[in-house]
């Protein structure tokens, strides 16, 4: 049965096209057939990132129109096997997406794929209220500062309320913290919220804590989603991002500040004294 | 000049003071300040949205019956072990020559 992730988090800039490609790639990579959708219509995105633009012909709309067959606008990803993209349209025309419109899409995607990873655009407007409808997990993307962890408490409250499966009242969408742009220094200075801060306030499971790097900047302007730079700390966190969704348990990694070399000198000396 | 000496002297103190004094940090602030904002959210939150509708209409009702200050109308929804209660609470003017405060409980699911 094909599981719908939605990766959402009101607020705009905190990651989560990145996490949407990186996901979505990760998935495949471990050998799910894949497809992630771009709900920003208007402001299509995820393309760029996975760095398919140019291959753009059809669009999510024009199925939702019968303009395409779903065949015709699914692109499939250069990078890896087993994954495709439905990117958004440039459409602005803003009731082009349409409950009816999605869940058919949805339906007709669940046949063939393992997992649907929805990239939901910023905003409660509809695009980011359809990403999150008919999905039954959720990886909530929030960077350590309070603007995007209120939105990210906001966007839980209309997980447990305004999707699918609340509506039904069936169990409940499973939520995920993704916490990205870590900075290890700057909580160690007392500066940035902690794991700890952001996992206190909104009490959800963390899936993974991506560091600041500057490997994500490298990544999109490349068009090769972060995960697939396995050298780099941002790709490895995903990596095991990936890992503990499908049920392992790793532990954290790049969410300590490396210690001056004449404080490990000491901590060993202490430790061989013990 | 005796006095604006001394001065300096403390503006001096004062500043070594502050810099022995350990400054708040501004993440610690920053989770207060969320706690604070987020708790009162989600109270909020958990009306539903036709709560403020309905107070209006329930407000444009009884005024058009009885001539009653806007503020005098409050509605506040509970809920407990299973069953929300609607408090509707009107305080009405001087009239009968008694002043009176009705007070109406109507019981939604």
């Amino acid at each position: 049965m094909a599981q719908i992730i939605v990766v959402t988090s009101g607020k705009g800039g905190v990651g989560k096209t990145t996490t949407s490609a990186s996901i979505a790639v990760g998935l495949a990579e471990r050998g799910f057939k894949t497809v992630v959708i771009d709900f920003d219509i208007g402001l299509r995105n995820l393309d760029l990132i996975m760095g398919c633009e140019r291959r753009v012909i059809y669009d999510f709309v024009n199925v939702i129109r019968a303009e395409a067959s779903l065949n015709q606008a699914l692109i499939r990803d250069k990078h890896v096997t087993n994954l495709y993209i439905l990117p958004a349209s440039q459409t602005r025309d803003k009731d082009a997406l349409t409950v009816e419109g999605v869940g058919a899409v949805l339906d007709e995607l669940r046949k063939t794929f393992d997992y649907i990873v929805c990239d939901s655009p910023a905003g409660i407007e509809r695009g980011a209220t359809l990403a999150m409808y008919f999905a039954d997990h959720a990886v909530v993307v929030t960077n350590p500062e309070v603007s995007s962890v209120r939105d990210s408490d906001r966007m839980l409250g209309l997980l447990s309320s305004k999707t699918k499966r609340a509506e039904e009242g069936r169990e409940p969408i499973t939520e995920h913290l993704l916490l990205t742009r870590y900075c290890p220094k700057r909580v160690a200075k007392g500066d940035m919220l902690s794991i700890g801060d952001v996992n206190e306030i909104l009490a959800i499971p963390l899936l993974g804590v991506i560091p600041e790097s500057t490997a994500v900047l490298r990544a999109s302007n490349s068009g090769d989603p972060v995960i697939l730079d396995k050298e780099s700390d941002a790709g490895q966190a995903y990596s095991d991002a990936i890992l503990r969704f499908l049920g392992q348990d790793i532990p954290f990694r790049f969410t300590e500040e490396k210690a001056h070399w004449l404080k490990r000198l000491f901590s060993m000396k202490e430790r061989e004294a013990v | 000049m005796k006095n604006q000496i001394q001065f300096s002297k403390l503006s001096n103190l004062s500043r070594i003071v502050q810099f022995f004094q350990r400054k708040k940090k501004s993440a610690k602030v920053a989770k207060e300040r969320l706690q604070i904002i987020i708790a009162h959210e989600r109270v909020r939150q958990d009306k539903p949205d036709f709560l403020s509708a309905m107070q209006r209409d329930l407000i444009d009702v009884i005024a058009k019956y009885v001539d009653i200050n806007k503020e005098d109308v409050k509605i506040e929804l509970e809920r407990q072990d299973g069953c929300s209660i609607l408090e509707l609470n009107v305080t009405l003017p001087n009239f009968l020559d008694r002043k009176e405060n009705s007070k109406e409980e109507l019981v939604v699911e």
